[in-house]
């Protein structure tokens, strides 16, 4: 209940912002924020991983990516031509084929969005516990480079397959209606209802990870990034918290591609490259690590002043400077670095110098 | 029957023969030592008891089970307990957290029922910390709940080090140098917890190097040299064997 309440302030901002954006005529900014929540929500899993189970990986962009391309091909790619083998009848059997007409006028088949969502964020999974398994057995730099090698292999992936549309990606990827009414999509008119869509999805993961931390799993999981031979001596199965932890968080991340494909219309290979896990890592790392607040908030700006343009070419450069200026500097996260306190030693120092001349 | 017999267990490292060939049992309700100098392989019998990695050759029953191939976590969730001679708290913890994450074998919530708070799960959790609570008042040191336990005291986080180990409801208890870094009387404070846990009904099996504890708390003790058992007596007898004072206090 405590932490329901610590997200009311939260949405409080939520809506400031969408009157805010409404009473100075700069309704534009919603879009980037829409698209902020998204990348937020894999972020703030990412957090729970890196941060608190304190595994790394480089590869969070491959889980966006499985969920995004998934969903989008699913959804787009006709399965006129298999309409007559067993699966294709079988998903139909169940409701999870949509009819209709291309551009053309041409007959078309294709998974209905919430299905293509489930068969995504479940492969998602899967080949997260695949992937986990071996991987989760190596501790820093190992870990960091064998999830690295992932990412590596689903960008690829993404850009040699005809089906995954190669380096152009998939385009016209359909709206995904939720419920009767809401509708992630990238209209015009939609564009106010997407904003909450967004962030309402980005409270409910958030919601979901606070609880999680202050739980019996979250004290396991923050005690095996204390000490991992204490916590096993404990009786916490350390792997498999691990895993389990790995697997949440590429659901959200799964979660989080599938959204923004629908909300994009489209997804391209560059949401797979491995800059973009890189920049997800750095982000963490500036909301302090094991901070979900810190993360959110980190997550949502700077994905905005990215979204909105404003490092220009230098986007994955910016991201690099930062992740070296936070190890530098504030290793603790940006908001560990209490400015206020900074400036007056700074000041009481120059005092002291002062009067020592004296 | 005993709670834990140690049968023939040998470790190698290599060319080092660590532990040789030791056997020894714990009744129930004991206070057992393991003693010996540094490099005797104490810790070393330690490892192995709890799993930390598998004997050479040799075996571990605790209460009548084998405990042969049993991950660290799995002989915790049997009821042994361990505490570390370089004290390892959850950095980041409170002292409270700290002994909360003891409760873990004694508790059910998984990631589902705590990410959705399922209305059992409140309960539990205030059980969690009522009993966490409890044991820190145990211990002396529920004042400090709510401070982070690496910026404690050294012997007040060894306090919560028990705590957490006692929070499992261990049957049995193995304490890796309990008075390793404390002054004389931080050490007498350890001691007398030592008893008022074996007090509750928990056995305890300490390895130390401390003999001044071990003399005062132990019901019996196994002095270990270079690897092998060299004596298994009551604490007086012990004190007059001549090959312990040998080792103790080198030759006349």
């Amino acid at each position: 209940m405590k932490k329901l309440l610590s997200v009311l302030p939260l949405l409080a901002v939520v809506i400031g912002v969408h009157l805010l954006t409404s009473a100075t005529d700069t309704m534009y900014y919603l879009t980037q924020m829409t698209m902020s929540a998204y990348y937020s929500l894999l972020i703030i899993g990412l957090c729970v991983l890196m941060g608190y189970a304190g595994q790394i990986s480089l590869g969070h962009a491959g889980f966006f990516a499985i969920g995004g391309y998934l969903s989008a091909a699913l959804t787009t790619r006709s399965l006129v031509p298999y309409q007559d083998t067993a699966l294709v009848n079988l998903l139909d059997s169940v409701g999870m084929i949509l009819s209709g007409h291309d551009l053309y006028g041409e007959a078309m088949l294709v998974v209905s969005p919430w299905a293509a969502c489930g068969i995504a964020v479940c492969t998602a999974a899967l080949i997260a516990v695949i992937i986990g398994i071996p991987v989760l057995k190596l501790k820093g730099h190992y870990l960091a480079m064998a999830t690295l090698g992932f990412g590596i292999i689903i960008y690829r992936v993404a850009l040699a397959l005809e089906y995954f549309g190669e380096a152009d990606g998939i385009s016209e990827v359909p709206p995904f209606p939720l419920l009767s009414g809401l509708t992630i999509s990238g209209n015009f008119s939609d564009r106010i209802q997407n904003y909450y869509i967004a962030w309402g999805l980005l409270l409910i993961g958030m919601v979901l990870l606070l609880n999680l931390m202050d739980s019996r799993v979250g004290r396991a999981l923050r005690g095996i990034h204390g000490s991992d031979e204490a916590a096993g001596a404990m009786g916490v199965n350390t792997s498999r918290f691990k895993l389990q932890t790995f697997v949440l968080s590429a659901v959200f991340a799964a979660i989080a591609g599938v959204c923004l494909t629908h909300y994009n219309g489209g997804i391209g290979p560059s949401e797979a490259g491995v800059m973009k896990s890189v920049r997800y890592v750095a982000i963490v790392a500036v909301g302090g690590m094991a901070n979900l607040w810190g993360a959110l908030l980190m997550g949502v700006v700077l994905n905005f002043l990215s979204l909105r343009g404003v490092f220009g070419s230098y986007d994955d450069a910016v991201f690099g400077l930062i992740l070296i200026l936070i190890m530098l500097f504030a290793p603790n996260g940006i908001l560990s670095l209490n400015i206020r306190h900074r400036l007056k030693q700074l000041l009481r120092r120059g005092k002291q110098d002062r009067e020592g001349e004296v | 029957m005993a709670l834990l017999e140690i049968k023939q267990l040998n470790k190698r490292f290599g060319g080092l023969h660590a532990v040789n060939d030791v056997s020894f049992q714990v009744e129930p309700g004991q206070i057992k030592a393991v003693i010996g100098p540094n490099g005797a392989g104490k810790t070393t019998l330690f490892n192995m008891i709890s799993g930390t990695f598998p004997p050479t050759s040799g075996s571990v029953t605790f209460q009548g089970r084998d405990l042969r191939g049993k991950k660290p976590y799995q002989v915790a969730d049997l009821g042994m307990a361990r505490t570390f001679q370089n004290i390892k708290m959850f950095n980041g913890m409170t002292a409270l957290e700290n002994v909360m994450v003891g409760r873990h074998v004694q508790s059910n919530a998984g990631f589902l029922s705590s990410m959705f708070r399922m209305p059992w799960t409140w309960k539990e959790e205030r059980a969690i910390r009522d009993k966490s609570m409890e044991l820190l008042a145990l211990l002396g040191i529920e004042e400090h709940a709510h401070t982070d336990a690496s910026s404690l005291a050294f012997g007040q986080q060894r306090a919560v080090e028990l705590a957490r180990a006692l929070a499992l409801e261990p049957t049995l208890l193995l304490l890796d140098e309990p008075a390793a870094g404390l002054n004389i009387y931080e050490t007498a404070e350890v001691g007398r917890l030592i008893t008022k846990i074996r007090d509750l009904g928990i056995t305890v099996l300490l390895v130390e190097h401390d003999m001044s504890l071990v003399m005062d708390i132990s019901d019996e003790i196994v002095v270990l040299c270079f690897g092998e058992k060299i004596a298994e007596d009551l604490p007086p007898a012990i004190q007059q064997n001549p090959e312990v004072i040998k080792i103790y206090l080198g030759e006349e």
